[in-house]
């Protein structure tokens, strides 16, 4: 994967050199594009400023032991390090186990394909588009589901809106999603 | 492997899987369900891809880091990897998150006796809903009852049929307060499933009804 150019696959590349040479330099520049994201997160989710650092500092570790786990035909880095601060966020919050459906999700077997890295990367910025042209109403909706770790009835009471509303605004913006992915 | 699953879970759940705010009995279900079907695992992905989405957006102004927290971070890194890998699957009749939780596969589950042969074994999870093995006979039916909340039901052996549709390895069948249904296990094997409820079961008869307490059914 080392030798595509780099806007073509944000970040892989980085991750390649982390897993293959513990290139130091590699994850201080991913660092400094994901880490304060992270913590901004888990600040959303209600951590204080001091825990969001220490499971923030937890989460990029872990990015760097799990590097050889990362497989860029099933998901970008921003993902994979979405899923990562996302499980520690539950273990912070709530002292919960998360049960992970069975075979390693980012295990490659055998050398990723870089054509199925390339369909999945343009994929997301699809995605991240189609997302940004969302009306700011249903935006809003999602982006508490994810970032406040909320329920769609926990999302009513802080809001005050119908719990029914909720549920359909978010079908709207899905439903708008899924049309924008089917119409590349 | 999963060409067959008709019965699927839901957006709303999917998301909630994603976005981490499931609580652990529910989550066990989907992690369980996605283990055996292609088709959430890949739904699954698409909503983690929204996740990343909205993290790669993210506004970062209002968390600054700490000054010395990449060379912390370095620090943690040399200190070696806290957690062990996942442990793949043993071959058996369990997905890989429940032989997690039963320590092995069918031999290994703990089962007590309900009543009329049906037997079941509740999981250790956190508080706030129950995930139970439930054991129903070939061609037996379990207990008709209703639902306070949610039950979420998946065959994992055998197949058993409700009222008016039939759900089989993988397929998960959804209920709601609305639904009193009585699952009658197939002929042909012994059932077993993976049931999470919400909030307890209503049994329609009286004998269960007075046992529930003491069954925490």
């Amino acid at each position: 994967m080392t030798d595509l150019p780099p806007d073509r696959l944000p970040w892989t590349g980085h991750v390649s050199r982390i897993r293959e040479a513990r290139d130091q330099d590699a994850f201080a520049e991913l660092f400094q594009h994901f880490a304060p994201r992270v913590k901004a997160f888990l600040m959303k989710s209600g951590a204080d400023a001091t825990l969001a650092e220490e499971c923030t500092q937890d989460v990029m570790a872990t990015i760097w032991h799990k590097a050889h786990l990362f497989d860029p035909t099933r998901a970008s880095v921003a993902t994979w390090i979405f899923t990562v601060a996302r499980n520690r966020r539950i273990d912070m919050l709530r002292r919960q186990r998360r049960p992970e459906p069975e075979d390693l999700p980012w295990g490659p077997e055998a050398e990723p394909d870089q054509e199925d890295a390339l369909g999945l990367q343009q994929d997301c910025d699809h995605l991240r588009r189609a997302m940004g042209d969302l009306p700011q109403a249903q935006r809003d909706l999602i982006e508490r589901a994810y970032f406040r770790d909320m329920s769609h009835r926990e999302i009513a009471t802080a809001t005050g809106l119908p719990l029914g509303t909720i549920k359909s605004r978010i079908r709207l913006a899905l439903d708008r999603l899924r049309h924008a992915m089917n119409t590349v | 492997m999963s060409n067959e699953i008709r019965h699927h879970l839901t957006d709303e759940i999917l998301m909630a899987y994603s976005a981490g705010s499931l609580n652990e009995a529910f989550s066990l279900m989907v992690a369980s369900h996605v283990s055996l079907c292609d088709e959430c695992r890949a739904r699954l992905a698409s909503f983690d891809a929204i996740g990343g989405a909205l993290l790669d957006e993210a506004p970062t102004d209002t968390a600054a880091l700490a000054p010395d927290s990449l060379q912390a971070t370095m620090a943690r890194i040399a200190a070696g990897p806290a957690q062990p890998a996942r442990p793949r699957r043993r071959p058996g009749v369990l997905p890989a998150p429940l032989q997690d939780y039963v320590n092995g596969d069918v031999d290994k589950i703990r089962w007590r006796a309900v009543g009329m042969g049906v037997k079941q074994a509740i999981l250790k999870t956190a508080p706030g809903a129950t995930a139970r093995l439930l054991y129903i006979p070939a061609g037996a039916a379990m207990p008709d009852h209703g639902h306070r909340g949610m039950e979420m039901t998946m065959v994992l052996q055998g197949a058993f049929s409700d009222d008016d549709d039939r759900f089989a390895r993988g397929d998960v069948e959804i209920a709601d307060e609305e639904l009193h249904h009585t699952p009658v296990a197939d002929i042909s094997e012994d059932c077993i499933c993976l049931a999470v409820t919400d909030a307890p079961l209503r049994f329609n008869s009286l004998l269960p009804r007075l046992a529930q307490p003491f069954l925490r059914i």
